[in-house]
């Protein structure tokens, strides 16, 4: 086994013998005929469903049913920032679970996912905005969560090259997570899927879910492209898609999947060193250690299944760049690409039962759905092994829209293009 | 994405503002919570055609009702509001 453990020795080891020796990641098993529990979409939440099922409920004869491959999702498509900086009490508990457990992740996986804690730094442009970040700030560290609200002086010293003199959007200050930062995504699936795997979890690949088998009020199995797989227990993490896998079992959602764009430049030298928000308008970037930044900003604007963006959002987003930077207009764009989300009607997330027995739902992670891969797997996990659901999660309920308890984060309503 | 307006022609997608499904029916005003519930907040979502509520914001202020795949962001019809009401499609917005 030791052999099959990442580490120094395993490392040198391999350069010793031409690195002719290292093994595929996972396995790729036939689907059983039954599973305890099945479930779809093999992106980060569903992967780390799979390994927290594993590892701390002991359930290992499960099944993630993906549709294309493992990370091909949002997963794969995201700008990679983890964070804790929420305001509302049904939110902050649980991002800051996960950022918690980022922290421990390579440990746990036995996997380098880059985790990387270089400060989310969100500026703020007028007194308004700044009274709304001491609030925010206030709250974080209210329930333990790291925050610090620095004055302009600060912020020059962190990012000189910031146009500070803006005459429509000067930069006053703002609020500091040093703990948040970024993550390696791409390696968050393939780590999960690995340690998942190694526990003989099934990674089930190029397995669409085409309908979702219902006797007597009761969810039994899935129809899928390799036959039907009969399943105790049945778990949905298929972000972008929930509503129509949902629809499978009749059931409708409070959720419009809409596109998100992102961006990345050519490479150069270090330039942002942490992750920084324009308050001013839609405009967020990092840099990648490839030395590309990393940017994107706000959403397409109506419904979309197309995993591509629209031209008018590419404009908006470069001109949030330029107010904020205005050296990033020499840079030439390198990609730029799109991902189907979950918008959820009050912008914040579901794990939950739904009225199917045997049916649970992880979904409505809107754009913010990476920084809770580890607490969303967690909680999911914990759901699906003892129905109940995780002291952090309790509010992310299905029926909180219906009885008037919505997690409204930015108090905007029921506008999904809006959150 | 461009924007075939009855009144100004083809436009960007830009000048409109999106308002979602075009086909939700208010509730009578005693209506159960429920059916409350169900028009604020839960929708079809489809991957396929939709009909949708567009405003031509940065043009003539009209309402529209547009029918367009999600998929492939193809658009097959565009009628204002008004006239889909008119013709019985009941309250659009
Ligand atoms: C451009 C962009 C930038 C983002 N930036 C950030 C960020 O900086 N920080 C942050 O926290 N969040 C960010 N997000 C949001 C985040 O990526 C998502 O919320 C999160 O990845 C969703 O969870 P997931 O990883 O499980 O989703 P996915 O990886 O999308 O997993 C869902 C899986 O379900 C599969 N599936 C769907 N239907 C079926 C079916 N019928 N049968 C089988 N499989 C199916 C899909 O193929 C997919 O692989 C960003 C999103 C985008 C698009
Ligand atoms: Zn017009």
């Amino acid at each position: 086994m030791w052999a099959d453990r990442y580490s120094i020795v395993s490392v040198l080891a391999q350069a010793l013998r031409g690195q002719q020796g290292w093994k595929p990641v996972w396995r790729e098993p036939e689907p059983k005929a039954e599973y305890d529990v099945v479930i779809v979409g093999g992106g980060g939440h569903g992967l780390a469903t799979a390994w927290y099922l594993a590892s701390q409920h002991g359930i290992t004869n499960v099944a993630v049913v993906e549709k294309g491959y493992l990370g091909s999702g949002n997963v794969g498509r995201n700008t990679t920032i983890v964070r804790s900086n929420y305001l509302l009490p049904g939110n902050i508990p649980f991002y800051e679970h996960s950022l918690k457990l980022w922290e421990g992740l390579e440990q746990d996986i036995n996997y380098n996912a880059m985790v990387s804690q270089r400060g989310v730094l969100n500026l703020f442009h007028s007194d308004g905005q700044r009274d709304a970040y001491a609030r925010r700030g206030n709250a974080m560290r209210l329930h333990g969560v790291d925050a610090e609200l620095l004055d302009q002086a600060a912020v020059r010293r962190m990012y000189p090259h910031f146009d500070y003199d803006n005459a429509r959007f000067p930069i006053q200050g703002g609020l500091l997570q040093p703990r948040g930062g970024t993550v390696r995504h791409d390696a968050v699936a393939w780590g999960y899927a690995r340690a998942a795997d190694r526990r003989g979890v099934d990674m089930i690949q190029n397995c669409e879910v085409t309908g979702i088998r219902v006797e007597a009020g009761r969810a039994v199995g899935v129809e899928t492209g390799r036959g039907f797989i009969r399943a105790k227990k049945i778990g949905l993490a298929c972000a972008g898609n929930s509503s129509r896998v949902a629809a499978m079992a009749g059931l409708r959602l409070p959720i419009e999947s809409h596109v998100l764009q992102a961006f990345v430049s050519e490479g150069i030298k270090p330039l942002v060193d942490g992750v920084v928000t324009f308050g001013a308008g839609h405009f967020y970037v990092s840099q990648s250690d490839k030395g590309g930044l990393v940017f994107g900003g706000d959403i397409d604007g109506y419904n979309s299944y197309a995993q591509r963006g629209n031209l008018p959002v590419v404009e908006d987003v470069a001109e949030g760049g330029m107010a904020l930077m205005p050296g990033l207009g020499r840079l030439r764009l390198l990609r730029q690409w799109g991902g189907v989300m979950d918008m959820s009607m009050d912008g914040s997330p579901i794990i939950d039962r739904t009225p199917v027995e045997g049916l649970y739902l992880n979904a409505g992670w809107c754009y913010g759905g990476f920084k809770a891969t580890p607490a969303s797997g967690w909680c999911f996990a914990h759901l699906l092994a003892r129905d109940e659901p995780h002291e952090v999660a309790r509010a992310l309920r299905l029926d909180r829209f219906a009885s008037g308890h919505v997690i409204d984060e930015k108090g905007v309503g029921a506008q999904p293009n809006l959150h | 994405m461009r924007i075939n307006c009855p009144h100004c022609g083809v436009r960007g997608a830009e000048e409109f503002a999106y308002h979602g499904d075009a086909t939700l029916r208010r509730p009578a005003a005693d209506a159960a919570p429920e059916a409350w519930a169900d028009y604020v907040y839960l929708r079809d979502n489809p991957a396929g055609r939709q009909r949708e509520l567009w405003y031509h914001a940065a043009g003539c202020h009209a309402w529209l009702v547009m029918e367009r795949d999600t998929r492939t962001h193809e658009i097959f019809s565009v009628t204002p509001a008004r006239d889909v009401a008119l013709a019985g499609g009941g309250d659009v917005a």
